[in-house]
């Protein structure tokens, strides 16, 4: 057994078995995840009090009898995921001293199946970015390249698997924040339908569109997370009431007849020549590998961005609008209530966030409603009837996660040059799509030698969960990219 | 000119923002440059389109009207995080001012 570089079905298996315990494999853990995260500044906060409690807990269990999903599997958890007791911040000085008082669904049940809390990791404020670079505490480094990015939003969930910190570990994707750092990390990134995974203690986004899932590194893994994990909350009102058909063990291990869908206005032509040789590649793996490639319209693509940046700052807006100096979090003190709120805002919230509030104020304000806001509900409804029309036609739309590879710091310092890093992703987002990027081979960016991974986007209709991961292990078990990249800093760690 | 489009010190007051003259000038051309950009949805046809407020299909949700004990915060949960607290309440600053 390996603690820190076996599957979490490796690693749960043995401690079932009791070849291991959880305890030794906690004991691994948390000198290697302190060592990995003093490059990588992963995590805002280890946990390896929490972690050695549970694993003493988990060993009980497994010593009277009991089989768990997960005994064992040492699991990072974004910090804007409530885990009583824990500091949570969601990456904002606003919620700098904010300790939960109560865990999110989404934790418990990976807590009850047996997983290991290693620590909470960073994240671009309050889930709002495409680089980590908005966290308020850290600038969390990718594990293939320490001078880049590992994308955002979930950003040290992302570094943390792909740099061998944690087996698997849980973010959050509002327009693109799991698909895309996962692309850049090399490693698997899972959002479920929207819906499909109780919201119960994530701090609030953008609430149609926020949806928990799983990063590890293999389709399996993520497939066994999710499977604990998914299913309605009576805590959550919006999580949908109909059976979750389990995925891990059950996923297709070819794709003869599958008819996979290649978006035409994704134009391939747009992207750096060696990004675009990858996802070519790619296209052509899939037909290798007994797929059929059917062209599919999207023609409201060129509008996700635009209708992403209406809706989700609205949403925004809205949601941090309790972020007042009341109940919790940071109050700054002024001559009246009003200047209270003000002054506390003002210090509490960095750029990005304070940007999106003023956004989605502007469009929510009297008179802009209509042309903004309401305008962007029913383009919402476009791109659901432009998904439901390409899905007659064929199994899973597959689309490159992102157009770069991951970039370095402070490169981007245009908000909307940013915004337009989801393009690929926002629009399966807004029509609620179960979706996951799979590693897809590595590019050399024009700024560097080394080659960077680079991830393939997949998207099946609402609620087929079980079909997609199917598409994309099929995929992974034939090409196995991951495997040919591996992270030069933290190899030896 | 696209940075004279929102009136940020406007905006900022309904979103209880303090602003620096800095970041006023900082946001407007963003902010700006983001709403030209959303401009474009304009073109895209959405006559007789119904507004999705989210896209799966869900019912008004309703439970029994009973306490669930389990998942409530005791009163010194709930104000642990408290900025003030006093008394088991939470504390602020005077909304109402005084008579005379």
């Amino acid at each position: 057994m390996d603690p820190i570089h076996d599957s979490a079905r490796a690693l749960a298996r043995a401690v079932n078995a009791r070849d291991a315990s959880a305890a030794e494999i906690a004991e691994a853990l948390i000198p290697h995840a302190a060592r990995a995260d003093a490059q990588l500044a992963a995590y805002l906060e280890l946990t390896p009090e929490l972690m050695r409690a549970q694993a003493r807990r988990v060993d009980e269990r497994v010593a009277a009898g009991e089989s768990l999903p997960l005994a064992g599997v040492p699991l990072a958890i974004k910090d804007n995921m409530c885990v009583l007791g824990t500091r949570t911040t969601a990456g904002s000085k606003i919620l700098e001293n904010f300790v939960a008082p109560y865990t999110a669904t989404a934790v418990q049940r990976l807590l009850d199946a047996g997983a290991l809390p290693v620590g909470k990791t960073n994240l671009d404020e309050f889930a709002m970015g495409s680089s980590g670079e908005n966290s308020a505490y850290a600038l969390t480094k990718n594990p293939y390249d320490l001078d880049r990015v590992p994308g955002g939003s979930s950003a040290g969930s992302a570094a943390a698997v792909g740099g061998f910190a944690a087996t698997v570990s849980l973010g959050s994707d509002t327009g693109g924040s799991i698909r895309e750092p996962a692309a850049f990390c090399n490693v698997v990134g899972f959002k479920p339908t929207y819906g499909r995974v109780s919201r119960y203690g994530l701090i609030a986004f953008a609430s149609s569109l926020d949806q928990i899932g799983p990063f590890a590194r293999s389709v399996e893994d993520a497939a066994l997370v999710y499977d604990v994990m998914a299913g309605k909350d009576p805590l959550d009102a919006t999580s949908v009431d109909r059976a979750v058909e389990p995925t891990a063990g059950h996923l297709r291990e070819d794709l003869r007849g599958v008819k996979v869908g290649i978006v035409k206005e994704f134009d391939l032509a747009k992207l750096d020549p060696a990004v675009r040789a990858c996802y070519e590649a790619a296209y052509a793996d899939l037909e290798r590998l007994g797929a059929e490639l059917v062209e599919v319209t999207l023609p409201t693509a060129d509008y996700g961005v635009a209708t992403y940046y209406l809706i989700a700052p609205a949403e925004c807006s809205s949601n941090l609008a309790r972020f007042d100096g009341v109940r919790y979090g940071l109050r700054v003190d002024g001559p009246d209530v009003g200047a209270m709120y003000e002054r506390t805002r003002a210090a509490g919230f960095g750029p990005e966030v304070k940007r999106r509030i003023l956004i989605g104020t502007y469009a929510l304000s009297s008179g802009y409603y209509d042309a903004y806001y309401l305008k962007a509900q029913k383009a919402r409804t476009r791109f659901a009837e432009d998904f439901a029309r390409a899905f007659e036609r064929c199994d899973v739309i597959a689309s490159p996660a992102a157009s770069t590879t991951a970039f370095k710091f402070n490169a981007k310092s245009d908000p909307l040059a940013m915004y337009l890093m989801d393009y690929y992703t926002i629009p399966v987002s807004l029509a609620g799509l179960p979706s996951l990027s799979v590693p897809c081979g590595a590019a050399v960016p024009d700024d560097g030698t080394r080659p960077m991974p680079l991830g393939l986007q997949l998207a099946t209709p609402l609620f087929t969960e079980r079909a997609l991961l199917g598409y994309a292990h099929a995929y992974e078990r034939a090409t196995q990219h991951a495997q040919k990249l591996t992270p030069p800093e933290t190899a030896n760690a | 000119m696209p940075a004279d489009r929102i009136d940020i010190r406007h905006v900022a007051r309904l979103a209880r923002l303090a602003l620096t003259d800095d970041e006023i000038a900082t946001f407007g051309p963003q902010l700006g440059s983001l709403m030209t950009h959303v401009d474009a949805l304009a073109q895209l046809d959405t006559e007789n389109v119904p507004a999705t407020a989210q896209v799966i299909p869900s019912r008004n949700v309703q439970r029994g009207d009973a306490l669930r004990p389990a998942t409530m915060l005791t009163r010194e949960a709930a104000l642990q995080n408290a900025p003030q607290a006093q008394a088991g309440y939470f504390r602020v600053p005077r909304i109402i001012a005084e008579e005379g």
